[in-house]
């Protein structure tokens, strides 16, 4: 077992130097604007007096490499900062959107991964059937679709033509867990739209590559039913695959859930981000963004462990 | 139980009936599954779902025809050598490519095509569509047919010069790579790591919040985004080339790098990299769009199809699917790049299963 064990710390140290060098590249992009921040929030009418005053409140006097550190530690500890425009802590703005962002993408995926896994298993086995080449395409025009596209569709045909469901996800603290549920409905759907094409055909292209193995066809030659060839033979192969289709579709929710808050007016982390990039509030486009790339570079740990500890020729080496 | 949905179940259950008289199996199954589906919808939406089912039937029917009109067409006027590959071509490819054609005539004749200016304001806000305005006015009263297709000349031209910069870099780096190896090798390798490590919105989103929304800054940053695909694919195919034999006789021979990317390994990697050409212009297409939509990509007054989805958003909450247009004009040209691209991909691989 020291083997594994090896492997799977070696990929997590990976995945902390990879963390590493984000945060950098988030934090360093910033000192790339022309001028400083000051300047930059100021723009040009600003005073050298409030210029410099700004660069003191924000202690650009100091090198940049002890702000870094300053940041980074703070970030750890959750502390991000505060904002440019509002002035507020931009932990206190962040931790409840972030909070709704996760359930949204949560509520998708726990839709979207049992759907996608059976489905996509499914058209594997039926491959080149007509049921396939429907799914195909299906799954295509849902993938080339901009998220936008979508959830308008959505909004137009559930939620105005026929009122099922409300057009704006506006949350409240007081609201009964299935009245969020509906409430949120609309969003959830167009990500697991989106997701469950992605995964079907990961899944599909996963379980055929697996499918084409010797292996499967001696089981098959020597003849084990066709049933008992996915569940004893196919299957324990096909954690690694699917674990990993699932991870790394989850990492994708994080780029489509921006783009679907802005639509549906959610108030999670991504509307919050593309509002601050308009505003030009560095602190918390930095933050937003280092959440974001966390979450993206952690999923994907988690989907190469999970394919390192199931798969059976690592798990028991010779 | 109106003459329409009567006449929409006899011909259903019919078609059905003669699909399992003929013995297609695959046919009847879809026929028949779709009554039953029609069954539940019609029971819960009523008419308007049904009429929706045979819209789209409808329109299904049409592109498939227009697709195989088009694949003909295409089969006569080339030569012999193209034709047999076209003759073999799925209907979604020809679709694909009608599509692709039909965009890019509308991209390079829009000022002969559009009957107005993309500024120009002929109308009041949201005016409804009349003879003048096949679509009615956006919200400064603009025609949107007009903005439509020069959308077809900015969103698209904008993609594909990122697209075309993204693939130079990463396949000049890929290239340079594979025959360089050792330290450039590693640093190109990790420096694409990283980049990879960061969602592309999320990346493109700082990189905008810094540099502000500048067309220029918007194809640079895009093409670095994507950048590391190409490199990625083009290191791995140029480097199953490098090792051939013929590499090492040009080597011999006392050839320079530049000639060897030039002349044996770019020749033999073709196939793929243009299959992957399609894929990018997809993603950076996309994500292009996506940007737009959030006002941080091509800044009005220039017609553009993400925002103008986002400007004309409010008509959605009154039923009217106008702001749905240049959203569905998105998807249906990556849906059409998809499916050339799916052929291709399964022409050169050689699959057959």
């Amino acid at each position: 077992m020291g083997g594994i064990f090896g492997l799977v710390l070696k990929r997590l140290l990976l995945g902390l130097v990879t963390l590493l060098v984000v945060s950098i590249l988030i934090f360093f992009a910033v000192e790339l604007l022309p001028g400083d921040i000051a300047q930059a929030v100021l723009g040009q009418g600003a005073t050298d007096e409030t210029v410099r005053a700004m660069r003191e409140q924000l202690g650009l006097d100091r090198p940049a490499l002890v702000r870094y550190l300053e940041w980074l530690f703070g970030a750890l500890q959750g502390d991000f900062g505060v904002s440019l425009v509002s002035g507020e802590r931009v932990s206190e703005v962040i931790s409840d959107r972030f909070a709704n962002t996760l359930f949204l993408a949560a509520y998708a995926a726990v839709i979207a991964v049992p759907i996608s896994i059976i489905l996509g298993i499914m058209v594997a086995l039926l491959r080149n059937s007509l049921f396939d080449r429907v799914a195909n395409v299906l799954t295509l025009t849902s993938i080339s679709s901009p998220e936008f596209f979508l959830g308008y569709i959505l909004i137009l045909y559930l939620a105005v033509k026929t009122s099922y469901f409300p057009a704006i996800a506006s949350l409240s603290s007081d609201m009964s867990f299935p009245d969020l549920l509906h409430r949120t409905f609309l969003p959830a759907l167009t990500l697991v739209l989106v997701v469950t094409a992605h995964m079907m055909r990961m899944t599909r292209a996963a379980i055929i590559n697996l499918l084409a193995s010797p292996y499967i066809e001696m089981a098959r030659l020597k003849g084990v039913p066709p049933w008992l060839v996915i569940v004893r033979h196919a299957l324990p192969n096909a954690w690694a695959p699917i674990i990993n289709v699932v991870a790394l579709n989850l990492a994708y929710l994080i780029t489509g859930v921006v783009l679907v808050e802005v639509v549906f007016v959610y108030p999670g982390i991504g509307q919050f981000l593309v509002d601050a990039v308009a505003k030009r509030d560095f602190p918390i486009v930095q933050a937003c963004c280092l959440i974001f790339a966390a979450t993206f570079i952690l999923l994907n740990l988690a989907a190469d462990v999970g394919a390192i500890l199931t798969n059976p020729r690592l798990r028991h080496p010779k | 139980m109106s003459y329409f949905v009567v006449g929409y179940y006899a011909m259903l259950i019919g078609a059905s009936c003669v699909a399992a008289y003929y013995s297609q199996r695959q046919v009847f199954l879809l026929l028949f599954s779709l009554t039953l589906v029609s069954f539940i919808v019609g029971i819960v939406g009523g008419v308007p779902a049904l009429t929706f089912i045979t819209t789209a039937a409808g329109a299904l029917a049409l592109a498939a025809g227009t697709s195989y009109a088009f694949r003909e067409f295409l089969v006569l006027i080339t030569p012999p050598s193209i034709s047999r590959e076209l003759k073999a071509a799925p209907l979604t490819a020809s679709f694909g490519m009608f599509v692709i054609l039909t965009y890019a005539i509308a991209g390079i004749f829009a000022p002969i095509m559009a009957p107005y200016g993309e500024s120009e304001v002929i109308a009041g806000a949201f005016a409804p569509a009349d003879e003048n305005m096949l679509l009615g006015a956006d919200q400064l009263g603009r025609d949107i047919f007009s903005r439509l297709i020069y959308g077809a000349r900015n969103t698209v031209g904008l993609a594909l010069l990122a697209t075309l910069l993204a693939f130079f870099i990463g396949a000049i780096g890929g290239l340079l790579a594979a025959t360089k190896g050792g330290f450039l090798d590693q640093l190109l390798g990790r420096t694409a790591d990283v980049i990879m490590s960061v969602p592309s919105l999320i990346f493109a989103l700082l990189m905008l919040s810094i540099f502000g929304t500048d067309l220029a800054v918007i194809v640079i940053v895009v093409a670095i985004i994507y950048a590391p695909r190409v490199f990625r694919l083009a290191r791995a195919v140029a480097g199953n080339v490098v090792v051939m034999d013929y590499i090492e006789a040009a080597k011999l021979r006392g050839e320079g790098t530049g000639y060897l990317i030039r002349k044996e390994i770019l020749p033999n990697s073709t196939a793929p990299l243009i299959a992957e050409f399609g894929l990018e212009f997809c993603f950076v297409f996309l994500l292009i769009a996506g940007l737009s939509f959030l006002g941080l990509g091509i800044q009005p007054p220039t017609a553009d199809w993400g925002s103008m989805v986002r400007e004309n958003a409010t008509l959605i909450s009154f039923g009217d699917i106008t702001p749905l247009i240049p959203a569905a004009a998105i998807a249906l040209l990556t849906v059409a790049v998809n499916f050339v691209v799916d052929w291709m991909l399964y022409r050169s691989s050689g699959l057959k299963d």
